[in-house]
């Protein structure tokens, strides 16, 4: 068993017995892809809602909702799974530092989620399972073998969606 | 590294100095509030990749506590003040006689309330020293403080820069108490249009182009 690690702005795919791994999710949030037929897993850490907002030529797609799902989605296809039959978790999101919330740089976690959520229903993918906001880090790692999601967090222990 | 590839060695070491003076102050209102002599490490200006910057601090996963202040003004930026538990721990003893369980987990209001107001000060004369050096306005927001991943807060201070490049610039110094019994960071980690500013201010030769 291998623990395929994705960093910051990274994606990454995986197949039994293989697991894939994100840590310390703040505003970013961690979307996992699953085709449970195939048992093809995916993950991504997305960092910021759109890739208009980058001010430098070259985009790398995985910091942005709406360049990281559909690469995600094509990787996961080019491995064999059927995006018509994905679902999709979500973890992460998270508001850090609260008290900046009025500032709009600032309430950047609500608005990667809100993000995600809108290219995963362009690409017609269903969540299933959903750990998002609130103000903690989390750490999380998905088994492509059972396609449960271990989140982890500092003050509210693990827990499995 | 993108955008950061053209700074000379000669800007580093103006920014280097930067970190030296700001962390220079904090310490020295450290070393008072504490009475204790404080000593600080060479401050290190690093250009490193979104993924890297929790590695100094031990890894994404290290708890870690944080007071975070967003900088407004001429010089945008943030500003993070960072503590481990142990630390945190001892300069609650050391500074206000708070005996702290070893047993209990997290802290009590008063003694993040005591925190908070260290982290206050301490940015707070890093700014301000700062701010007198350079002749800029700069201002600090209200502080804000957390308790978490290291990975998960210090990601979010790279938000602004993540919209222009993977690679941030840190201003990075440690200090610590002679037997090491508090230890922490200071990082400094100013937006990238900022640094324009910043060398002008100082009179040092920038093309403003990076």
């Amino acid at each position: 068993m291998e623990i395929i690690k994705i960093g910051m702005a990274d994606l990454g795919v995986a197949k039994p017995p293989n697991r894939l791994r994100t840590t310390g999710l703040g505003s970013c949030v961690g979307v996992v892809l699953y085709d449970s037929g195939k048992k093809i897993g995916g993950m991504a850490h997305v960092m910021l809602p759109d890739s208009s907002l980058g001010k430098s030529a070259e985009v790398n797609i995985g910091k942005y909702a709406d360049t990281a799902i559909p690469t995600l989605i094509k990787q996961m296809e080019q491995e064999g799974a059927n995006c018509r039959n994905m679902v999709a978790k979500l973890a992460g999101g998270a508001q850090m530092f609260s008290f900046l919330s009025g500032n709009d740089t600032m309430r950047i976690g609500p608005r990667n989620v809100e993000a995600c959520k809108m290219f995963l229903a362009k690409a017609g993918i269903r969540i299933v399972a959903e750990d998002t906001g609130g103000n903690c880090g989390r750490t999380i790692e998905f088994d492509a073998t059972t396609g449960i999601l271990n989140i982890r967090t500092v003050n509210q222990g693990v827990k499995e969606v | 590294m993108g955008e950061f590839f053209k700074f000379g060695d000669f800007q580093l070491d103006v920014l280097r100095e930067v970190g030296n003076i700001g962390a220079g102050h904090a310490t020295t209102a450290l070393s008072k509030l504490l009475q204790k002599e404080i000593d600080m490490k060479v401050p290190q200006v690093k250009i490193i990749h979104f993924d890297e910057i929790a590695d100094f601090l031990g890894g994404d996963e290290v708890v870690v506590i944080t007071v975070f202040l967003r900088v407004e003004g001429d010089c945008p930026g943030n500003m993070f003040f960072i503590l481990d538990f142990s630390s945190a721990r001892n300069l609650l003893e050391q500074l206000l006689g708070m005996k702290v369980d070893e047993e209990q987990e997290g802290f009590t209001e008063m003694e993040l309330s005591a925190l908070h107001e260290i982290g206050n000060i301490l940015t707070g004369s890093y700014l301000s020293s700062l701010a007198d050096f350079t002749n800029l306005n700069l201002q600090p927001s209200v502080p804000a403080l957390a308790i978490d991943m290291a990975g998960a807060i210090l990601s979010y201070g790279l938000i602004a820069l993540g919209q222009n490049g993977d690679y941030a610039l840190t201003i990075d110094t440690a200090f610590f108490e002679g037997n090491e019994q508090v230890q922490g960071h200071y990082f400094f980690i100013p937006d990238p249009e900022s640094f324009e500013k910043l060398f002008s201010s100082l009179g040092v030769p920038f093309d403003g182009n990076y």
